[in-house]
């Protein structure tokens, strides 16, 4: 296991609520606790407030009740997190390259220091050919990659990740899931994944913390003991098989309980 | 590319069988020049009276471009102030509305009035160009993805870059289309001052002399007027077009073309 257990978490959530204005509870008592250089996975159906979550750990919005607490300083400065929303949300009248600096344009970062991060931060995710190209000319898990790259040019300590992959084909996913083990081996960020795929948050996360909806909270937790690099040879042993079993078992119970 | 020939020829095909039957038309019947004059004698006229009428278009689409320009950087600047400050809309909206819902042809006398006769013009020529600018710029700096503004916010953009980085090109398609439409009616402002000013004596625009040669019933050099005036209308069209083109053929659908 690589997480090491007895290191403090760098971010802590404390019985945290979110209720919005209407009046529709997202998220109540949620607590959860990540660990440096961790991946955990938040696993939940739609409307269970795993996205709500995201946002208040990245200070988008702010929670009703309870606490967030960064055991090892703030990452309260700007470029400390990196979000990769469920569209790729580029600027559609910049290149690749332009959006990928964004990060650094908006703190006025030195250019040619820049141009270096950004450069290094595409070809980490495979685009280095498209840095001139517009978001339009991309497909849509090209374009995800851009939006990935515009998340690590800062090298946060910290990536929040919701449902990134959710509306590419399964060959795509595939293959960006793939990448982003190797990325998370490779950089060592600690990484929170928001997705609704048993398969995806298996093969992805040491750690899976499962959510029950309306309101948000936390049903139960499955560490995922197999060891990295995975690979397609984990995707199908017999023991990711077994995990997404325990896992899908889970979520079962945690949906039994809402209906309850 | 046949569509392409299609989309040129067919309304010069259409426009050469006008001109035809018009001709016809004052053949067969042997109308007075002073009822309807032919195609062949507005040309003439066109030819003949060409200084004065190039004088008068010059005059008419010197105001015609000033008004268009306080037009695009009122529309602007109030569509950011709008943006900026919510009192400040609710405030102001209200009477730009009312401004842009009054006939024109009803303010012109008045600010003929109140104001020497080639102010009184300008001020038409803005009034009735400006709001569509305002309308679409306020619309624009409106639509912006959320997750770019939260992404914004995430990398603690100031108000400026926010505006400058975001909303500002997130919202020139809808600038440039209000600032088409704006171009035609500075024209149409321009035109209708000249013409409610021309009763009251002065002035040396194209509107002027199609009223003036009304009065002396020559209405040839009322068709080559008016001629002259529709041709700058379609230029204005074009220019517009063009520039819009210019801006936003790399990456906005509406100036990119479609595969099929």
């Amino acid at each position: 296991m690589i997480g090491n257990s007895f290191q403090s978490p760098i971010i802590s959530l404390r019985n945290v609520g979110k209720t919005f204005e209407r009046g529709t509870v997202a998220l109540a008592g949620f607590d959860l606790d990540v660990r440096a250089g961790e991946f955990v996975s938040l696993l939940g159906p739609s409307g269970c407030g795993k996205s709500t979550a995201l946002r208040i750990i990245a200070g988008l919005s702010a929670p009703s009740a309870g606490t967030v607490e960064w055991p090892g300083g703030s990452a309260g400065g700007a470029g400390e997190i990196g979000f990769v929303f469920q569209e790729p949300t580029l600027m559609p009248w910049a290149d690749v390259a332009a959006n990928v600096r964004l990060p650094l344009k908006l703190a006025r970062a030195d250019k040619a220091q820049s141009a270096v991060a950004v450069g290094q931060a595409i070809n980490r995710v495979g685009l280095g050919e498209f840095s001139r190209s517009y978001p339009r000319e991309l497909s849509g898990g090209m374009r995800m990659r851009a939006s990935i790259a515009r998340a690590l040019v800062t090298e946060p300590r910290l990536i929040l990740m919701d449902e990134p992959f959710a509306a590419l084909d399964e060959i795509t996913r595939f293959k960006l899931n793939n990448d982003l083990v190797t990325l998370w081996q490779e950089l060592r960020r600690t990484v929170i994944f928001v997705t609704h795929s048993v398969f995806e948050s298996v093969y992805l996360s040491q750690r899976i913390v499962v959510m029950t909806p309306r309101p948000g909270q936390v049903s139960s937790q499955v560490t995922i003991d197999a060891p990295y690099p995975r690979d397609e040879r984990f995707r199908t042993s017999a023991d990711y098989a077994g995990y997404c079993r325990l896992v899908s078992e889970a979520l079962g119970k945690a949906m039994a309980g809402e209906a309850a | 590319m046949s569509e392409r020939i299609l989309r040129i020829a067919l309304p010069i095909l259409v426009l050469a069988l006008g001109v035809l039957i018009w001709a016809l038309v004052v053949r067969v019947f042997a109308m007075p020049p002073y009822v309807l004059p032919g195609p062949d004698l507005v040309f003439k006229t066109l030819i003949a009276d060409g200084a004065l009428l190039w004088n008068s278009l010059l005059v008419t689409l010197l105001t015609t471009f000033e008004g268009f320009l306080l037009a695009a950087v009122g529309g602007i600047g109030l569509a950011i102030l709008f943006n900026q400050s919510r009192l400040i809309e609710y405030s102001l909206y209200p009477y730009a509305v009312i401004l842009q819902v009054t006939p024109i042809v009803a303010i012109a006398p008045i600010l003929l009035i109140y104001l020497p006769q080639p102010l009184a013009v300008l001020a038409c020529a803005w009034i009735v160009a400006f709001f569509p600018v305002l309308a679409n710029t306020t619309l624009g700096l409106r639509s912006v993805d959320h997750n770019l503004i939260a992404l914004f916010d995430l990398y603690k953009a100031s108000r400026w870059q926010m505006l400058w980085e975001l909303k500002l090109p997130a919202a020139l398609p809808q600038m440039l289309a209000g600032l088409r439409i704006a171009g035609g009616l500075s024209l149409i402002g321009a035109v209708v001052a000249e013409i409610a000013a021309g009763s009251a004596g002065a002035g040396s625009g194209l509107a002027y002399r199609i009223a003036e040669s009304g009065y002396r019933l020559n209405i040839p050099r009322m068709f080559a007027a008016l001629l002259l005036l529709s041709l700058a209308g379609v230029a204005i069209f074009f220019l517009l077009s063009g520039l819009s083109y210019l801006a936003l053929r790399r990456w906005h659908e509406s100036a990119v073309a479609r595969e099929r």
